[in-house]
């Protein structure tokens, strides 16, 4: 699979989703500058973390109106594979290829640590690898990563098992304590109706090595590019 | 030429961490009368545009689409000559 990893001012993951997807996972990547157009040689996008355009006005809300995310958008309603992470979620949610938004973390703090993550859903392109209940280890580094919205639309995601991943303690426990920015629901990652459009906070690029802590972000990667096909009750659900 | 002062808030139902840390701090401060507060973002903006109509109607425009998230806030602006 060719990766395209998108490139803003102010993105600082691309080097590590780089690395991840070529050195560890082996498939090709490619960074693509912002100002560009032309992303039709991808099979998947990368929206990595950092601060693009500084985070002013709101994080993700200059980065939308880049160049380059015209052509995601188009790629996204062809049922191409894009995944935002950290920046990438809030620039997804600005860009309104995912619903909410992610405010400010409740306790004002940035948060750079690692986390529990628990598998919700692996009727999906980006988690089939995992099993239900599952739980990742990966870092978050965030300091707005609060997802919000409103009721009917949380209440949507939750019923159509849009909510594919959700922080917890050690032993999968969804708790106050185990929620590191105040999320609704406790939510770490969502997908679009279609499901080839997921945003995530925690970093899977950055658990990609023993040696850098733990290798639980390669599942994703790897569930993107190894074939699956989609549950017919998957498919219907609304 | 007019001048647009634009103010873009949280939506009422949205949480304010900021708003409500400031306002524990004022607390601390001593301002004990201090209810809640709710923190904002406040632009002015100087268009070149001879007509009012035309003016508002593209202020509107810009909050709709860069300066303000409908999913989690709302605007409202001003607009005089300048």
């Amino acid at each position: 699979m060719k990766f395209g990893i998108v490139v803003f001012p102010g993105t600082w993951s691309d080097g590590d989703c780089h690395h991840a997807t070529s050195t560890v996972l082996s498939q090709q990547a490619e960074f693509v500058w912002h100002g560009d157009r032309d992303i039709s040689r991808f099979d998947a996008i990368i929206l990595p973390g950092g601060f693009s355009y500084g985070d002013y006005l709101r994080c993700g809300a200059i980065a939308r109106f880049s160049p380059i995310m015209e052509s995601i958008i188009r790629f996204a309603e062809r049922g191409g594979q894009v995944i935002g992470i950290c920046n990438g979620f809030q620039i997804l949610c600005e860009a309104g290829l995912l619903p909410g938004a992610l405010m400010r973390n409740d306790h004002m703090e940035f948060r750079c640590s690692w986390i529990n993550l628990r598998v919700e859903q692996p009727d999906s392109q980006f988690s089939h690898l995992t099993k239900k209940g599952q739980i990742l280890h990966m870092p978050i580094s965030h300091g707005e990563g609060n997802y919000q919205a409103d009721p009917e639309t949380i209440a949507t995601l939750e019923r159509t098992g849009r909510v594919l991943f959700r922080y917890c303690d050690e032993r999968g426990g969804i708790t106050r304590e185990a929620n590191p920015n105040g999320s609704a629901n406790s939510i770490a990652g969502i997908v679009n109706e279609r499901g080839n459009v997921l945003g995530m906070m925690p970093h899977p690029e950055r658990a990609c090595e023993a040696l850098l802590g733990g290798e639980d972000g390669n599942v994703i990667f790897r569930s993107m590019f190894t074939p699956w096909r989609q549950p017919a009750d998957v498919s219907q659900r609304k | 030429m007019y001048l647009a002062k634009v103010k873009v808030t949280l939506k009422p139902a949205v949480n304010d961490p900021q708003g409500i840390t400031i306002g524990r701090a004022l607390g601390r401060l001593g301002f004990d009368t201090v209810d809640s507060v709710r923190a904002g973002k406040y632009f002015e903006l100087k268009i070149n545009e001879p007509e009012r109509a035309v003016a508002e109607k593209k202020v509107r425009e810009m909050c709709e689409k860069l300066l303000a998230n409908p999913v989690i806030e709302r605007f409202s602006f001003d607009l005089e000559p300048a």
